[in-house]
C-alpha cells in the first residue's frame, strides 16, 4: 500500500536525531564554518560513542542476507539512513560529513569486499577510538570520466605498488592522519583495458609512501576535510584489492561493482541536500510568520504574492526531491535495482536545494546575506550536493541512458 | 511505513484502465480533438469499467467499492495518458456523485445517486469556473441568496462540461462570503446554457457557458459541510491527469528522438536532447509522488489543502514544460497536427486554468 508515514520506530529515531542536531550541532555550526581545518573533537567523540557499531551512518547498501533475514518485516535500513542524514544535515552538513564512521570507503568494502575483508577493514568501526574511512577517485586530470584514471597499481609478488595523486578525497586526512582508518583508492592495473582495468584498493593509514599533501579551502562544508593524497611507490598487501583481480577486457565487471556503490550513496547525498534545504525553508517560514506574512496555499496563481509563489515553489521542489529520494532508498531496502532512481533523486535534490537556499538568501535580504546568521552558510553548503557523487549533469546523463536504453557508448 | 507500492487491487485496476487508455482511447484522441466529438461507444465502454458506479454504495445501486483518492489518482493518470478530453468526459458523472457522496444528506443521496448507478452512462456536471481573470473557488462572483426558504442563484459560469446533457449540475456560488454548492437538475428554470465554449485545448470535450438567471432552488439542494476536501480532491485528480498527459508527451518525444537521425546519429544521442528528456522524466516522477502524497493524506481524512495545492501548482507548471519540450524535441514536426504533441501542449496549458473540477 502506498504510504508516506514513517514507521513508529523510524519516526522515533528521527525525533531523537533531530534533538541531537538542534542541541549539539546548531550551537557549533557557525564556529566550525569560520574555523576551517579544525576538528570538533568533543562532538566527534560524542557522535562516535553513540553511533559506534551502528551501520546507519554509513549509508551503504543493505545486503541480500539482511533482506532475507527480515522477510516478515521488510528492512527499512536505507529509508532510515536518508531520514537520519536529513536530520543531521538540517543540523549542519559540514559537521555531518565529519562524523567518524566507515563512510564511503566502508560502503565500497561492504559492496565489493569478501567476508574476510569486511572483517579486517570494518570491525574497527565498532571499537576503540573514533575512525574514518574515505574513498579516493578523483584526480587532477579527471573527475566524472573515471576511465581516465592515471593512478597505477602494479603487482610485485604479494604486494601492489601504487603511484599517483588523488584529490577531493572527503575525510582523507581524518582517515589517514587523524585516525587508524583507511582510504579506498581507485587505480588502474592495465591502462590499455580502459574501465575494465580499474580496481579499488584499500590503503591503510601509516602506509609508507602515502601522504596527505593538502587540505582544500572550500566554498562550504568547511568542517569536512577534503584532502589531496599522494601515493609514491606505496606498497599494500595483495589481498587489499576489492573484488576480482583479473582484468576482463571488454566487460566492466569489477568496475560495475564499485559503481554500484553510487546507487547507495547518491540517495544519501540527496538526503543531506534536503536537510540543508529544509533548514533554509524552516528559517524562512519562521521569519515570514514573525513578519506577519501568511502563506495562503489555496489562492489562485494570479492572486498569489511573489513571496507566496516563491515560498510554495521552495516547499514543493524540496518535497519532490525528498519523495524521489525516499523512493530510491525504499527500492534498495527491497533489493530492487535503483540505478535510475538514485540518479533521479540526486540530480533533482542537488539542483532543488541549490535553488531553494539561494532563494532563501534573496527573500531574507540583509538577514540572508549576513554571516551572523546561517542562511548564507546553508547556501554555500548546499552547492556541493549539486557536484559531488556525480554532478547534476552526470546524473542527468545516467538518467538519460536508462530512459533511452542507451549504453555509455551510445550516449556520452 | 514508507511504501511506493500500490495494493494488488490498485495495480489490477490501473492495468485494466491502462490497457483501455492505450488500446481504445488513444487511437481516437486526434479525431475527437478535430471533430469536437467523443463517440458514444467509447463512453459506453468506459462506463463498463465501473469507474463511477464502483464508488457508490450498494444501497444506491452502486458496487460499494473503493473511494480512495490514491486509487483515483492511479486511474486518472492512465486515462489522462490516453486522452484528456475523453478522460474528463467519462469521469464527469463524478462531478455530481463525489460531492453528494461526501456531503449529501440521505435524501440527496437517494434522489441523486441511483441515476448514476445504472447500465448506461449518465452525464453529471459542475458549474464552478467563472469567465473572469480573478476566478477563485473561495471567492466566487456568482451568488446564492436566500429568499422565502429557497435559494436564488445568479451569475456567469464557464467551462461547464457537457452542459445540457448532464442530469444534474452542481452549482458553486457565494453565500455570505463563503462558497456553497447546490445540486441542481440541469433543466431547472434559470439555468441557461448560453452556448458551447471554444477553447484552446480539450476540444473533444463539450464544455458550455452557463448563465444563472435567478435560478431558484429549494434549500434542500444545498450540500452541507466543508467544501475544502472536495476542492482538494479535484486538485489531486487534475494533478494526476496532468501527469498522464505529460507522460504521453514524454514517451512520444523519447521514441521520436531515438528514430530521428541528424549528423549521423539519433538525436537522442545528443546531450541537448537527452538531457531535456531526462529532466522531463524526473519531473514527471516528482509530480506523481507529490500527488500521491496529497491523495494519501486525503484518504486519511486529514486536511490536505497544503499538499494538494502544492501538487496542483507543481503539476500545472510541470505539464506545460514537459509538453512544450516534447514539441521542441520534434522541432518542425512537433508543430504539425500529424503528430500528437501539439495537442498535448494545448491540453497541458489548461491545467493552470482548470480548478474545482472534482472529477476525483
Amino acid at each position: 500500500m502506498i504510504d508516506f508515514e514513517l514507521s513508529k520506530d523510524m519516526a522515533g529515531m528521527r525525533d531523537m536525531i533531530h534533538q541531537v542536531a538542534e542541541q549539539t550541532m546548531r550551537p557549533i555550526s557557525h564556529q566550525f564554518d569560520e574555523e576551517e581545518h579544525t576538528d570538533p573533537t568533543d562532538w566527534q567523540q560524542m557522535m562516535w560513542d553513540v553511533s559506534k557499531g551502528s551501520s546507519v551512518f554509513g549509508g551503504g547498501p543493505s545486503d541480500k542476507k539482511e533482506l532475507a533475514a527480515k522477510t516478515s518485516k521488510p528492512a527499512e535500513r536505507n529509508v532510515g539512513a536518508t531520514v537520519t542524514i536529513e536530520e543531521l544535515s538540517w543540523g549542519d552538513a559540514g559537521l555531518y560529513l565529519s562524523i567518524p564512521n566507515a563512510g564511503l570507503g566502508g560502503a565500497a568494502v561492504s559492496a565489493a569486499g569478501t567476508a574476510e575483508q569486511k572483517q579486517r577493514f570494518l570491525a574497527r568501526f565498532s571499537e576503540g577510538e573514533p575512525k574514518w574511512a574515505a574513498m579516493a577517485i578523483t584526480e587532477p586530470g579527471f573527475g566524472s570520466d573515471s576511465a581516465a584514471v592515471a593512478t597505477t597499481a602494479v603487482r610485485d609478488g604479494d604486494q601492489w605498488v601504487l603511484n599517483g595523486t588523488k584529490i577531493y578525497c572527503t575525510s582523507g586526512q581524518r582517515a589517514l592522519d587523524k585516525s587508524d582508518g583507511f582510504v579506498v583508492v581507485w587505480a588502474t592495473v592495465d591502462k590499455s583495458a580502459g574501465r575494465a582495468g580499474i580496481k579499488a584498493f584499500v590503503v591503510e593509514h601509516g602506509t609508507p609512501g602515502v601522504s596527505v599533501t593538502k587540505v582544500e579551502d572550500k566554498l562550504g562544508i568547511r568542517c569536512s576535510d577534503t584532502a589531496v593524497i599522494v601515493l609514491e611507490d606505496a606498497r599494500i598487501p595483495f589481498d587489499n584489492l576489492l573484488g576480482d583481480p583479473e582484468v576482463h577486457t571488454g566487460s566492466k565487471k569489477g568496475f560495475k561493482g564499485v559503481m554500484a556503490t553510487f546507487d547507495a550513496t547518491r540517495p544519501a547525498v540527496a538526503a543531506s541536500a534536503i536537510g540543508i534545504g529544509r533548514a533554509a525553508v524552516d528559517f524562512v517560514r519562521d521569519e515570514l510568520a514573525k513578519a506577519g506574512v501568511d502563506i495562503r496555499y489555496d489562492r489562485p496563481v494570479m492572486k498569489q504574492t511573489a513571496i507566496e509563489r516563491d515560498f510554495m515553489e521552495m516547499e514543493s521542489s524540496l518535497q519532490a526531491a525528498r519523495l524521489l529520494t525516499w523512493r530510491a532508498a525504499w527500492m534498495m531496502d527491497r533489493g530492487m535495482r535503483n540505478n535510475l532512481e538514485a540518479s533521479m533523486c540526486k540530480s533533482k535534490a542537488g539542483l532543488a536545494v541549490t535553488q531553494v537556499t539561494q532563494k532563501a538568501v534573496e527573500i531574507l535580504g540583509p538577514l540572508g546575506y549576513s554571516r551572523k546568521l546561517l542562511v548564507e552558510k546553508w547556501m554555500r553548503d548546499a552547492k556541493i550536493n549539486d557536484i559531488f557523487e556525480g554532478t547534476q549533469q552526470i546524473n542527468l546523463l545516467i538518467v538519460a541512458r536508462r530512459i533511452l536504453d542507451y549504453s555509455s557508448k551510445q550516449l556520452n | 511505513m514508507i511504501s511506493f507500492q500500490p495494493t494488488e487491487d490498485q495495480q489490477l485496476m490501473r492495468d485494466t484502465v491502462s490497457a483501455f487508455a492505450c488500446e481504445q482511447i488513444r487511437p481516437i484522441a486526434r479525431q475527437a480533438d478535430e471533430s469536437g466529438e467523443i463517440p458514444a461507444s467509447i463512453v459506453d465502454q468506459a462506463w463498463e469499467l465501473g469507474l463511477i458506479q464502483s464508488a457508490i454504495p450498494e444501497e444506491y445501486g452502486g458496487y460499494g467499492g473503493d473511494r480512495s483518492a490514491v486509487s483515483s489518482s492511479l486511474v486518472c493518470e492512465e486515462l489522462g495518458y490516453g486522452d484528456l478530453s475523453i478522460a474528463l468526459h467519462v469521469l464527469v458523472p463524478r462531478l455530481v456523485t463525489y460531492p453528494v457522496l461526501e456531503l449529501g444528506s440521505d435524501d440527496q443521496k437517494k434522489q441523486v445517486l441511483p441515476a448514476y448507478s445504472g447500465e448506461k452512462f449518465v452525464a453529471g456536471s459542475a458549474a464552478v469556473m467563472e469567465p473572469a481573470m480573478g476566478f477563485d473557488v473561495n471567492d466566487l462572483a456568482a451568488t446564492a441568496i436566500r429568499r422565502n426558504g429557497d435559494y436564488v442563484l445568479s451569475g456567469s459560469k464557464c467551462y461547464v462540461p457537457l452542459g445540457p446533457a448532464a442530469r444534474h449540475t452542481v452549482v458553486y456560488a457565494r453565500e455570505d462570503g463563503a462558497t456553497a454548492a447546490f445540486v441542481v437538475p440541469s433543466d431547472a428554470p434559470g439555468l441557461e446554457v448560453v452556448g458551447r465554449e471554444r477553447i484552446m485545448g480539450i476540444k473533444g470535450l463539450a464544455t458550455y457557458e452557463v448563465q444563472l438567471n435567478d435560478c431558484r432552488v429549494p434549500a434542500s439542494a444545498r450540500l452541507r459541510g466543508d467544501l475544502a476536501p472536495i476542492f482538494n480532491r479535484s486538485r489531486v485528480a487534475l494533478s494526476s491527469l496532468a501527469v498522464g498527459v505529460a507522460r504521453a508527451a514524454f514517451e512520444y518525444a523519447r521514441d521520436y528522438a531515438k528514430e530521428r537521425h541528424a549528423f549521423g546519429v539519433a538525436i537522442a544521442q545528443k546531450q541537448a536532447i537527452a538531457f531535456m528528456l531526462a529532466e522531463m522524466a524526473i519531473e514527471i516522477d516528482a509530480t506523481r509522488l507529490l500527488t500521491w502524497e496529497a491523495a494519501w493524506k486525503l484518504d486519511r481524512g486529514e486536511d490536505a489543502t497544503r499538499e494538494a495545492c502544492l501538487a496542483k501548482n507543481y503539476a500545472a507548471k510541470m505539464v506545460l514544460e514537459v509538453t512544450d519540450n516534447a514539441v521542441q524535441v520534434l522541432g518542425g514536426h512537433g508543430y504539425i497536427r500529424d503528430h500528437m504533441v501539439e495537442l498535448w501542449l494545448r491540453n497541458g496549458r489548461g491545467f493552470a486554468t482548470f480548478e474545482g473540477l472534482a472529477i476525483a
